[in-house]
């Protein structure tokens, strides 16, 4: 049985994880851009954090919502008007579709497989989101990766 | 490990506190009486607290009124806290909430908060405006667990000698509360 892991204030979420997401969205974007994503992030954070059922995982939850963030701000950076290759305007974007189809899966798997094919994060950094290192990110996501298509062979 | 530098976290701080999303807001305020913690829910001012705990104080919180707790700013009572320690203002005009107090004791503040600057009443008057005239007792324990001291002026409130007898935040503060709007000498 799993134990259960109460929410702490938000204060402390913050406080714990705040300057590590910084570090993150500092590589992806590049010190400017950071600082709004940084905001974003953690508004966004704060506005679904009353909605978590448990304390566990915050880490990879908040890169998770990191990595949208710099999905979005990528998006953005493209200039109006251009196509967006393969894709219907309306499509969901990759991350959509594999939050959805991940979420059966164990908390682990299901978020290095989400930070891996949804956010193109590399196993390093997913590693850092789930407090392990790269060598248990690339086997958490393979072994997620296992489960899907397993599911999808039902 | 990365920090975050702190203009991007007032930034932030700010943010959060303007966006409708906290649950509560708490901050750390210096007055003559030391440093207080000041906390806020969307509907008001809901603790004030002598000697704090921030971190202690914050898991409370989130227990009683959500976990999306973050010191941010807090300008209003703040700024209202300083006009009465300068001697400036008489009374304070900030929404409270009440919310997690009990029936009674919500009662007996309700009343408190009636018992003007630079005067007294007694625990006894108290009860019996609260409709319990022998809970002198009871409302000494009100007084004991104010969640907002100071603009719920419990510290107007004494025995009926005129005796001081007790204050959450220590007898010394109670005297110079008491002092400060000219109701002892």
């Amino acid at each position: 049985m799993m134990e259960a892991v109460s929410l702490p204030p938000f204060e402390r979420f913050y406080e714990t994880w705040s300057g590590e997401i910084l570090a993150f969205l500092r590589r992806r974007l590049g010190p400017a851009e950071a600082e709004d994503a940084f905001q974003e992030t953690f508004l966004r954070a704060l506005r679904g954090y009353g909605r978590l059922e448990h304390g566990r995982e915050l880490r990879a939850w908040a890169y998770t919502i990191a990595a949208r963030v710099v999905a979005d701000t990528h998006r953005r950076r493209r200039p109006a008007g251009e196509p967006v290759e393969g894709a219907a305007a309306d499509a969901r974007p990759a991350y959509a579709e594999i939050e959805h189809l991940a979420g059966d899966l164990p908390p682990t798997e299901r978020a290095a497989v989400v930070l891996r094919y949804g956010y193109d994060l590399s196993y390093e950094d997913i590693g850092a989101a789930l407090g392990s290192n790269a060598v248990a990110a690339r086997q958490a996501a393979s072994s997620g990766i296992r489960r899907l298509r397993r599911k999808e062979l039902q | 490990m990365t920090s975050v530098p702190e203009p991007l976290d007032v930034r932030f701080r700010s943010a959060a506190a303007s966006s409708g999303f906290l649950d509560v807001a708490y901050n750390l305020v210096d007055t003559p009486l030391g440093t207080l913690l000041l906390a806020a829910s969307p509907r008001g001012l809901c603790r004030i607290a002598y000697d704090p705990e921030p971190e202690r104080q914050a898991e409370e919180l989130a227990t009683r009124f959500g976990v999306r707790v973050l010191r941010a700013p807090l300008d209003d009572p703040r700024r209202q806290l300083d006009e009465y320690f300068e001697g400036r203002r008489r009374s304070f005009d900030l929404e409270l909430d009440l919310a997690d107090v009990r029936p009674f004791p919500r009662r007996v503040l309700e009343h408190l908060a009636q018992v003007p600057y630079g005067e007294v009443t007694t625990y006894g008057r108290l009860a019996a405006q609260a409709e319990r005239p022998r809970a002198a007792r009871a409302v000494g324990t009100v007084m004991n667990r104010n969640p907002i001291p100071i603009v719920l002026p419990c510290h107007r409130v004494v025995g009926s000698s005129g005796k001081l007898v007790g204050y959450g935040g220590g007898l010394d503060r109670k005297e110079r509360l008491l002092r400060l709007e000219g109701a002892l000498l």
